[in-house]
């Protein structure tokens, strides 16, 4: 199978769907100019002219006009230049879209999927970096995406724009550049709450979101030379969450280690290590735990910042911790 | 539009809408200082002629955005009473089987995307339905109606620059009742002339005697007009005033009744309406039309009172496409 980058992918979804869906609109800032910030609409500007809106720095009406476009046609992509920014649009998202559906008693239809990079890059700091999944996940009538592989982004992207529910979709920064198969059957689609492993194992269970997923196969490797064998779970969407392919893997391994991007105090990691406490408590070795980032504000100084974040390091530590000590013979 | 387009049906149209909006929230206030009504109401009594004014000048498939005070707006837009009075009293048979409320009622299929619990949301969502109406060429308009309070929102900025840059098909109707809840505007704002603000952003401001229904009526027609040509957004100011207070829980302390018995007499607009029908001898069965809409609003409550509650298992209804 081909191989292109998580990028690509996003942008062959969107293609794909602005080409199937003659009343699907993209608005955003810097949309146009190079593709926008992060290059995913090259082309698109002449293509799909009168459809693609490059918007002024708006963020409450760059997600309100695309609600309102979404409630009366769409489906409705709203780029959001940073997730980051997401926090001065938060009336649209949690109070109006989130909530519409449910509040007209079934009358709306919400088709709007919000897109933004997410998570660290180099030296970016603090209101550039960070990983707000648990705040969206946290409200009823959101879906949170959070691929990890291009594969995933575009099978997940291409079910949320076919879709009428509305879907804050990350983008992990680090991710873009990196390549994996595709296919290119125009109707691949990723349906949500489906969890991958990505990779099996019997010892202990990691279950990693975004691009922590790339950390945990990274310690996968350390810890599997050490002999213990790692399973990795990606959720792939955090709203929802399939719990089924997570407990099934815990009942296997008997250990979970879980671990994420965002700070931990009431992360999807945590949920995720509470839900495992309470529905598979007999099926544990030893406590759930949790890896993310350290409970501060991410430092622009590189020596700083490495440490704010999860390392790969940090995973297989952790997990060796977890592992029942050799008994002497 | 010219006087003789004010044909006497269009006169007695108005004076039936406002009409049914006053008798509905006149009933409303009752039932719910009897606690027929759970939640909170915001009567828009006083400002019929904004409602009426403006949604008699749109068309089929044009959409309205709405705000708390938004019972006249939905009547205005064509939706029926029994079934807004059913969601006020938290039945199944309401337009959001109850889940809504007062604050979020909404008929989509009489293009009422809904009333509003955070003031100044309205803008963006209206400005969306004109931007699917631009992509579409559907020929369609959207209204959003906004107190004199949600101009200080930020996305009053926002949406202004937005929709005259992209010449949306928009109008922008502020309902100036002078109270934002309970802070008079001279209190909350440096600017007295709201319409005023339009000329920054490049589209026309009109400021109106709200109470004026047919000069409402006339400059939401032009503006729709020019909208649907793709000359783009209005921001028309219409000076009205509330009757009641903010809420049905607000004792007015910011105001005297003497103020309020005043407003009454001398500003209100279906009387005002009525004094022309009268002299133009238009009324002359005003007892039977009364007695009409009388019957339609205590039909509208037996209906509520008679509708179910919701069963619990629509709880966790309609939180998502899949859970209908």
């Amino acid at each position: 199978m081909r191989e292109i980058t998580f990028r690509d992918a996003i942008r062959e979804a969107l293609l794909e769907e602005m080409e199937r869906q003659p009343a699907m609109i993209i608005i955003g800032e810097d949309i146009l100019p190079g593709g926008g910030t992060f290059g995913i609409h090259q082309g698109f500007g002449e293509r799909f002219a009168g459809r693609m809106f490059d918007a002024p720095i708006s963020e409450a009406a760059i997600i309100g006009t695309a609600l309102g476009a979404a409630l009366t046609g769409g489906p409705a992509v709203a780029e959001i230049m940073y997730s980051d920014f997401l926090t001065v649009c938060m009336d649209e998202i949690v109070n109006q879209a989130a909530k519409i559906r449910y509040m007209t008693g079934g009358q709306a239809r919400v088709p709007l999927v919000i897109r933004t990079p997410c998570g660290m890059t180099k030296g970016i700091a603090a209101q550039h970096s960070q990983s707000l999944e648990a705040w969206f996940a946290h409200v009823p009538g959101l879906r949170v995406v959070m691929p990890s592989t291009p594969a995933d982004a575009k099978g997940l992207l291409k079910f949320a724009l076919r879709g009428e529910d509305p879907v804050i979709f990350l983008e992990h920064k680090l991710l873009y550049g990196t390549k994996g198969p595709v296919s290119e059957d125009a109707d691949l689609l990723l349906p949500f709450g489906c969890a991958a492993v990505v990779k099996a194992g019997t010892d202990i269970t990691l279950v990693a979101t975004g691009l922590m997923v790339s950390r945990a196969l990274e310690a996968s490797l350390h810890l599997e030379q050490a002999g213990i064998s790692v399973e990795i779970i990606d959720p792939r969407t955090v709203s929802p969450i399939d719990w089924e392919t997570i407990f099934t893997s815990v009942d296997k391994t008997g250990r979970a280690l879980i671990v994420n991007e965002a700070t931990l105090i009431c992360s999807v990691a945590s949920e995720i290590a509470a839900t495992i406490g309470e529905k598979r408590f007999n099926s544990l070795d030893g406590p759930v735990r949790r890896i993310g980032s350290a409970f501060v504000p991410k430092p622009s100084t590189p020596g700083l910042e490495k440490l704010a974040y999860p390392s790969s390091d940090e995973i297989v530590r952790t997990a060796m911790q977890m592992m029942p000590r050799k008994r002497a013979t | 539009m010219s006087e003789k387009d004010f044909t006497p049906d269009k006169m007695l149209s108005f004076w039936r809408g406002m009409t049914r909006i006053r008798l509905f929230e006149q009933a409303a206030t009752y039932q719910s200082s009897i606690g027929k009504i759970y939640g909170a109401l915001h009567s828009c009594e006083g400002q019929e002629s904004c409602a009426v004014g403006v949604c008699s000048a749109l068309q089929k498939g044009d959409y309205a955005a709405s705000t708390h005070r938004g019972h006249g707006h939905t009547l205005a837009m064509g939706a029926r009473m029994d079934r807004m009075m059913a969601e006020l009293f938290g039945r199944v048979d309401g337009y959001c089987r109850g889940k809504g409320g007062s604050l979020h009622i909404a008929d989509l299929g009489v293009g009422m995307l809904g009333a509003n619990g955070i003031v100044g949301a309205g803008y963006a969502i209206a400005a969306g339905a004109a931007l699917n109406a631009k992509v579409t060429q559907n020929g369609r308009v959207a209204v959003v109606f906004f107190g004199d309070g949600a101009i200080t929102r930020g996305t009053f900025h926002e949406v202004m620059n937005m929709a005259s840059l992209w010449k949306l098909p928009l109008l922008l109707v502020c309902e100036n009742n002078e109270y934002a809840q309970y802070m008079h505007w001279s209190d909350t704002m440096v600017f007295d002339n709201i319409a005023g603000l339009a000329g920054n952003y490049h589209m026309p401001g009109v400021q109106l005697d709200g109470n004026d229904i047919k000069a409402v009526h006339s400059s939401v027609s032009l503006a729709a007009a020019r909208a649907r040509c793709g000359e783009g957004p209005t921001l028309i100011e219409l000076k009205t005033q509330r009757f009641n207070g903010h809420s049905s829980g607000d004792p007015q302390v910011y105001r005297t009744k003497t103020t309020v018995e005043e407003l009454r007499r001398s500003r209100d607009p279906i009387s005002r309406l009525e004094t022309e029908l009268v002299s133009a001898g238009l009324l002359a069965n005003r007892d039977a039309l009364m007695a009409e809409i009388e019957a339609e609003v205590a039909q509208a409550v037996l209906f509520a009172e008679s509708s179910p509650y919701p069963a619990d298992d629509e709880l966790s209804r309609d939180v998502y496409a899949e859970s209908r």
